[in-house]
C-alpha cells in the first residue's frame, strides 16, 4: 500500500499552498448563523417556526478539531448542513480563510465545497446503493471535470488510505460492506475532494465501540498526515473529549459554552454543561450515579423559552433569566472560554452573578 | 446462600437436580441455542447460553451488534420469527417457555415476564392513548373493571415519574417526548406486575440527560418491586449503572460473567479486555486507542473452537480446536478462555515470545 | 506516522468480483424459480404472437359454420372452434398480437411520459410540483375503467383510440409513483453528499437520482401491463376497442359468451389466457421488485 503522489503528504501548515490568511487567520469564522424552519400550519394563521439554529457564532482555528456537542434538537446537525450550504441560512456570514462565502468579493459555494467536506452519520443512506464503491468516491472529482479514469485511480489510492484493500472493495456495492467499512468509504469520499476542513457529523455514532475506536484512530492519523482541520459533531461526550481541542456546547439552537476541551470538561461553567457532563454513565461500579442531574426532556424547539433557553430545566433560574437572553462572553481577559449565563455576567441581576463594577451599572442605566 | 455461587454453579451445569436453590430461580436457562434457518442461509445466533436469575437480581448482557444479545432476550419470551429454532432449556417463572401453547404464552407474557424496547414507538399503539393502552392491558390480564384499571394506569404513570400524570393518560404516543414515551412504555410493561423484566437497549436512543433518568428509574423500580431484570446493551456505562452482574456476549456465547466490579477491575477474557480498552474516557486524550482488530465472525456455521480466536492476539493453536469451557476465578467470576492469565501476565508472555 | 498505521487489519469477507448492478439483478432473477416460470410463459406468449402464421394451419377469419363449437381435441382443431367454426387456437394465437399491442403500448408510452413528468415534479420546486400533481389529481378523480370508456366513447372505437385512451388512463398513476420515489430518493443522505462535493444539479440528478428512481418505476409499469391487458379486453368486450372479425381476446370472449351453454370450455378459453397472461405480468413485476432490491439478502 503506497500513498499516491497525488495525495498531499505530511507537511507543515505553512506548506499548504492554498493558505491565504496565514496561520493566525482562523480557517472558518461563523457569525450570527440562523435558520428557522416554518412548519406547516393552517392557512392565514401564524405558522409555528422551529428555531433550529438561532444566532450561532464561532471560529475554527487552522489545524484544530472543534467539537460540537449537544442533545437532539440542539441544532448541531443543522449547523453542519448550514456550513456546507446544503440548507440556505436565513442569516449569518461564513468566512473561509479570510474569504467571505457568497457575495461579490467572496468565494462561491462551489469553491467552499472544494475545501470543506462532510462525513454523514448514517453510513448506509449516505452511499448510493446502485453505485460501486470506487465510483462513489470518484463522483465528486468527475463532477468537477476530472478525467474519469484518473478519478477512479485516485479512488483506489484513497481506499488504501482509509484501510480498505482496493482490489477487494473498489467494485463492491455499499450493501456488501459492514458499517465500519462503509464509514471508511464515506471518509474516503470526503477526502477525494482534497478538503482542508472536514465536517464529521456523528460520524462514529452508529458504530460498535470496537469499530468506533478503529475509525477514530484512522481519523486522527488522517488529520495529522493530510494536515486537516475537523469540526467533530457528536452527542457522545467521551468521544468529543477524546477528539477535540476546543468544544462548543449547544442547547436549543444556541451556544451556551465554548472553550478549551480540558478546561471545559474539568471546570464547566454553564449549568447545562455541568448537567450534561455529570449525566454520562460512570465506568466505576463502586461509584454509580445516585441522582440524575436534570429532570425532564429538552423542550421542544418550536416554542423555545424566552430569555435563557435552559432556564426551564435550570436549578438556578431566576426572573432575569426569563427576561433577558444571556450573551456568550469570555469568562476572563484573554481566556479562550466563553459562557452564556447570567450567573457569569457581572451585574446581570442574577443573585449569583459577580458584583458589577459601578461604572458599568451606571452605563446600564 | 451466595447468589453468585449459585449463578456459577448454573454455568457449569454442576447443579444437582434436587438443589433447593433451583426452585427460586425465576429465569433458568440451560444451553440455549437459537438458529435461524431460511431457504438461503443458516445463522447460528445463540450457541449455548446458560444462566439463572433470581428475584431481585439484575443481569446486564453486554455485546456488540450481532453478538446474539437481543436474540437471547427475545427467546426468553418466544418473540422470534417462525424460522427460528430454539434449543436447550428455557424456564421463566416456572413456565417452560419453549413448550407453552399460544394462549398460555399470551398469559405468561405481560404477567410473568414483560419487555421494554429501544424504540417505544414500535411497542406503543399509535391510535390509542397511553391511559387506554395501560388500562386495557390491566383489564385483559386481571379482569378488573374499567374504573379500577384506569386508577391503576394513573398509579403506574406516577410510579414511572411522568409529570402531570392525569393529563398524560389522555396523550397519544406521538404527542410525548422520547423520554416520556420510554417511561410510558415502562409503565405499560409493569402494568401486570411481572416478576421478570427484559430490557432491550431501552436507553440507547435517548439523550444523555434523559438516559440517566431512565436508568436510575429502572434501578429504583427494580428495587421497589423486587423484579429480576435482564438488561441488554452495547453501552458499558449504562450496563454498570443498572446491573449487579454482567455477562459479556460474543458470537452467541457468554464469554465472561461476573459482578460489575469483577469485569471492570479484573477482566479476564481478551474480548472483554479489548472492549474496555476501546472505551473512551477522559484520560485517553492524545493516546492511540487500543482496538480489537478485525470484525465479528459470520454466524453461518457453529464455531468449533473459541469464536474470538481469529481476532485474539493471545490465541494459540489450541484455541481454534476446542471450545473453552467456563472456568471460575472466584465464586462470582468465570470466563471461557484457554489463556486465563490477567492482562499484565499475558502481555509479559507476549513480550517473552 | 507511517501510512500503514492508518490501516489496521480488518477482516475481509470473501473477495467478490465486481458486478454491474443489472448483472446482479439478473443473477438474483435466475435464482427465483417462480419468476423464471412466469418469464417462460411470457416469452411463449410473445413468440406465439410473432410467429402466429407459422404455427397455425388455419386462416383466423375463415370458418365453416358446420364446424361450429367443436370441443377441445377435435382432429385438425386441437383447441376446438368458435361460434362460426373458426379454429380457436389460430384465433387465440393471432389475438395475442392485438392483446399484447394494446396491453403493452399504452404502458410504455404512459411510462415514458409519466416518469418524465413525475421526476420533474419531484425535483422541481413547489410551483412545478403543485401544477403537475394537481393536474393529475383531476384525472384521478375518475375510476380508471370509466375514464377509459368515456375517452373511447368520445374518440370512437378502434385499436388506435383504445391505445390512446389507455395511455391517458395510465399516465396519472405513473406520475404519482415517479414523483413519490423521486422525492424520497432526493431526501436521502447520499444525494446530499453528492451535492456537498459541489457537483452540478444536473450531474447529481443524472448519476444519483435517476438510477435509483428507474427501477421502482419499471416494477410498477410491469404491474400495469396486466391491468392494461384486462382493460383492453374489457373495452373490446364492450365493443369499444377491437371490432370483429379481428381476433382479440376480449372481443373473442364477448362473441363466445352466447355459446356458454353449448360449449362452456371453449367460451372460457379466451378468459383463461387473459387471466394467465395478466397474472404472469403481475408475478413478473413482483419478481423484478425483489430482484432489484439489492439490499434484501437472498
Amino acid at each position: 500500500m503506497k500513498p499516491s503522489a497525488d495525495l498531499p503528504s505530511t507537511k507543515s501548515p505553512a506548506a499548504e499552498p492554498r493558505d491565504r490568511g496565514g496561520p493566525a487567520q482562523p480557517l472558518l469564522i461563523v457569525e450570527g448563523l440562523r435558520k428557522h424552519f416554518p412548519l406547516k400550519g393552517l392557512p392565514f394563521t401564524r405558522r409555528p417556526v422551529v428555531q433550529a439554529v438561532d444566532g450561532v457564532s464561532f471560529a475554527v482555528k487552522k489545524g484544530e478539531t472543534l467539537g460540537i456537542v449537544g442533545e437532539s434538537g440542539c441544532g448541531k446537525s443543522t449547523t453542519a448542513r448550514l456550513l456546507m450550504h446544503l440548507i440556505e441560512p436565513d442569516a449569518g456570514t461564513i468566512v473561509f480563510d479570510g474569504d467571505p462565502v457568497g457575495g461579490l468579493r467572496g468565494i462561491s459555494v462551489r469553491d467552499l465545497r472544494r475545501q470543506m467536506q462532510m462525513v454523514f452519520q448514517d453510513s448506509y443512506s449516505s452511499l448510493n446503493p446502485r453505485a460501486q464503491i470506487a465510483d462513489i468516491i470518484a463522483f465528486g472529482q468527475i463532477a468537477h471535470g476530472r478525467d474519469a479514469t484518473e478519478a477512479r485511480e485516485r479512488a483506489h489510492d484513497l481506499l488504501a488510505r482509509v484501510g480498505l484493500a482496493p482490489h477487494l472493495f473498489a467494485r463492491r456495492y455499499p450493501h456488501e460492506l459492514s458499517g465500519g467499512q462503509r464509514q471508511r468509504v464515506n471518509i474516503a469520499r470526503a477526502l477525494a475532494m482534497d478538503p482542508r476542513l472536514v465536517l464529521l457529523d456523528e460520524a462514529v455514532s452508529a458504530l460498535d465501540k470496537s469499530v468506533e475506536a478503529q475509525v477514530l484512530n484512522l481519523l486522527q492519523d488522517l488529520k495529522q498526515d493530510l494536515n486537516l482541520t475537523y469540526i467533530f459533531i457528536s452527542h457522545d461526550l467521551n468521544v468529543v473529549r477524546y477528539m477535540s481541542d476546543r468544544v462548543v456546547v449547544m442547547y436549543l439552537g444556541r451556544i451556551v459554552e465554548i472553550g478549551e476541551v480540558e478546561a471545559l470538561y474539568r471546570q464547566p461553567r454553564h449549568p447545562y454543561t455541568r448537567a450534561l457532563l455529570s449525566a454520562v454513565p460512570t465506568l466505576d461500579p463502586r461509584r454509580r450515579t445516585e441522582a440524575p442531574p436534570l429532570t425532564g426532556d429538552p423542550p421542544n424547539p418550536i416554542n423555545p423559552p424566552s430569555g435563557c433557553r435552559f432556564r426551564t430545566r435550570c436549578p438556578f433560574a431566576e426572573g432575569v433569566c426569563a427576561d433577558r437572553t444571556p450573551i456568550l462572553a469570555a469568562i476572563g481577559e484573554g481566556v479562550d472560554h466563553a459562557v452564556a449565563c447570567h450567573m457569569d455576567t457581572a451585574g446581570s441581576g442574577h443573585s449569583k452573578a459577580p458584583a458589577a463594577p459601578v461604572s458599568s451599572l451606571e452605563a446600564a442605566e | 446462600m451466595n447468589v453468585h455461587a449459585h449463578f456459577v454453579a448454573q454455568l457449569h451445569g454442576a447443579r444437582p437436580i434436587a438443589d433447593p436453590a433451583a426452585s427460586d430461580a425465576l429465569v433458568d436457562v440451560e444451553d440455549m441455542t437459537v438458529t435461524f434457518r431460511s431457504r438461503e442461509r443458516v445463522v447460528h445466533a445463540v450457541n449455548g447460553v446458560s444462566f439463572s436469575l433470581r428475584r431481585g437480581e439484575v443481569l446486564g448482557i453486554l455485546g456488540e451488534s450481532g453478538s446474539g444479545k437481543s436474540v437471547t432476550l427475545r427467546a426468553l419470551m418466544r418473540l422470534l420469527p417462525d424460522h427460528a429454532q430454539v434449543g436447550g432449556k428455557v424456564v421463566v417463572a416456572g413456565h417452560d417457555v419453549a413448550r407453552l401453547d399460544e394462549s398460555r404464552l399470551e398469559d405468561v407474557r405481560g404477567r410473568a415476564i414483560s419487555m421494554i424496547f429501544q424504540e417505544p414507538m414500535t411497542a406503543l399503539d399509535p391510535v390509542f392513548t397511553i391511559g387506554e393502552q395501560i388500562a386495557e392491558t390491566v383489564r385483559r390480564h386481571e379482569g378488573c373493571d374499567r374504573r379500577t384499571a384506569e386508577a391503576r394506569a394513573l398509579d403506574l404513570l406516577d410510579m414511572v415519574q411522568i409529570p402531570s400524570a392525569r393529563r398524560r393518560l389522555k396523550a397519544y404516543p406521538h404527542e410525548m417526548s422520547g423520554g416520556m414515551r420510554q417511561r410510558a412504555m415502562i409503565a405499560l410493561a409493569l402494568s401486570c406486575r411481572p416478576s421478570v423484566l427484559l430490557a432491550d437497549e431501552p436507553t440507547t436512543a435517548l439523550d444523555v440527560t434523559v438516559q440517566i433518568q431512565v436508568l436510575l428509574l429502572l434501578r429504583k423500580l427494580q428495587k421497589e418491586l423486587g423484579m429480576a431484570v435482564i438488561f441488554v446493551t452495547h453501552d458499558v456505562g449504562a450496563a454498570i449503572e443498572v446491573s449487579d452482574r454482567l455477562a459479556v456476549m460474543y458470537a452467541g456465547r457468554f464469554v465472561e460473567t461476573g459482578t460489575a466490579i469483577d469485569m471492570i477491575e479484573t477482566p479476564r477474557h481478551p474480548y472483554t479486555n479489548g472492549l474496555l480498552d476501546s472505551m473512551l474516557s477522559g484520560d485517553k486524550r492524545g493516546q492511540r486507542l487500543e482496538t480489537i482488530p478485525g470484525a465479528p465472525p459470520s454466524l453461518g456455521q457453529a464455531p468449533a473452537g473459541c469464536s474470538f480466536a481469529p481476532r485474539c492476539r493471545f490465541a494459540a493453536t489450541s484455541c481454534t480446536l476446542a471450545l473453552p469451557e467456563p472456568t471460575a476465578f472466584s465464586p462470582t467470576h468465570t470466563a471461557r478462555c484457554f489463556r486465563m492469565d490477567t492482562k499484565a501476565e499475558r502481555f509479559a508472555m507476549l513480550a517473552d515470545a | 506516522m507511517s501510512i500503514t498505521a492508518a490501516a489496521p487489519a480488518i477482516s475481509i469477507p470473501a473477495p467478490v468480483a465486481g458486478k454491474g448492478y443489472w448483472r446482479l439483478v439478473g443473477e438474483r432473477l435466475a435464482r427465483d424459480k417462480v419468476t423464471l416460470v412466469v418469464a417462460a410463459i411470457l416469452l411463449a406468449v410473445i413468440l406465439v404472437a410473432i410467429f402466429a402464421p407459422l404455427i397455425t394451419a388455419h386462416d383466423p377469419y375463415v370458418g365453416r359454420v358446420a364446424n361450429r363449437l367443436k370441443p377441445i381435441g377435435t382432429p385438425n382443431h386441437w383447441l376446438g372452434t368458435d361460434e362460426v367454426g373458426r379454429d380457436l387456437w389460430t384465433r387465440l394465437a393471432y389475438g395475442s398480437r392485438l392483446t399484447l399491442l394494446t396491453g403493452v403500448t399504452p404502458v410504455i408510452v404512459a411510462t415514458l411520459i409519466g416518469a418524465t413528468l413525475g421526476i420533474v415534479a419531484g425535483i422541481g420546486g413547489r410551483v412545478v410540483n403543485t401544477l403537475v400533481m394537481r393536474t393529475m389529481d383531476v384525472f384521478y378523480a375518475f375510476p380508471s375503467v370509466l375514464l377509459a370508456i368515456a375517452i373511447c366513447g368520445v374518440l370512437g372505437s378502434g385499436v388506435r383510440n383504445m391505445i390512446l385512451s389507455l395511455t391517458i388512463v395510465f399516465i396519472p398513476p405513473v406520475v404519482r409513483v415517479s414523483e413519490s420515489v423521486t422525492t424520497q430518493v432526493r431526501s436521502l443522505d447520499f444525494v446530499e453528499a453528492a451535492r456537498a462535493t459541489g457537483a452540478s444539479l444536473a450531474m447529481v440528478i443524472r448519476h444519483q437520482v435517476i438510477a435509483n428512481v428507474l427501477s421502482p418505476i419499471l416494477v410498477y409499469a410491469t404491474s400495469l401491463v396486466s391491468l392494461s391487458i384486462i382493460l383492453a379486453a374489457g373495452l373490446s368486450f364492450l365493443g369499444l376497442g377491437v371490432a370483429p372479425p379481428n381476433a382479440e381476446w376480449g372481443s373473442m370472449l364477448n362473441a363466445l359468451r352466447q355459446s356458454i351453454y353449448v360449449n362452456p370450455v371453449n367460451a372460457a378459453l379466451p378468459g383463461l389466457v387473459i387471466l394467465i397472461t395478466s397474472m404472469a405480468f403481475n408475478l413478473m413485476s413482483d419478481g423484478l421488485r425483489s430482484a432489484m432490491d439489492v439490499r434484501l439478502p437472498r
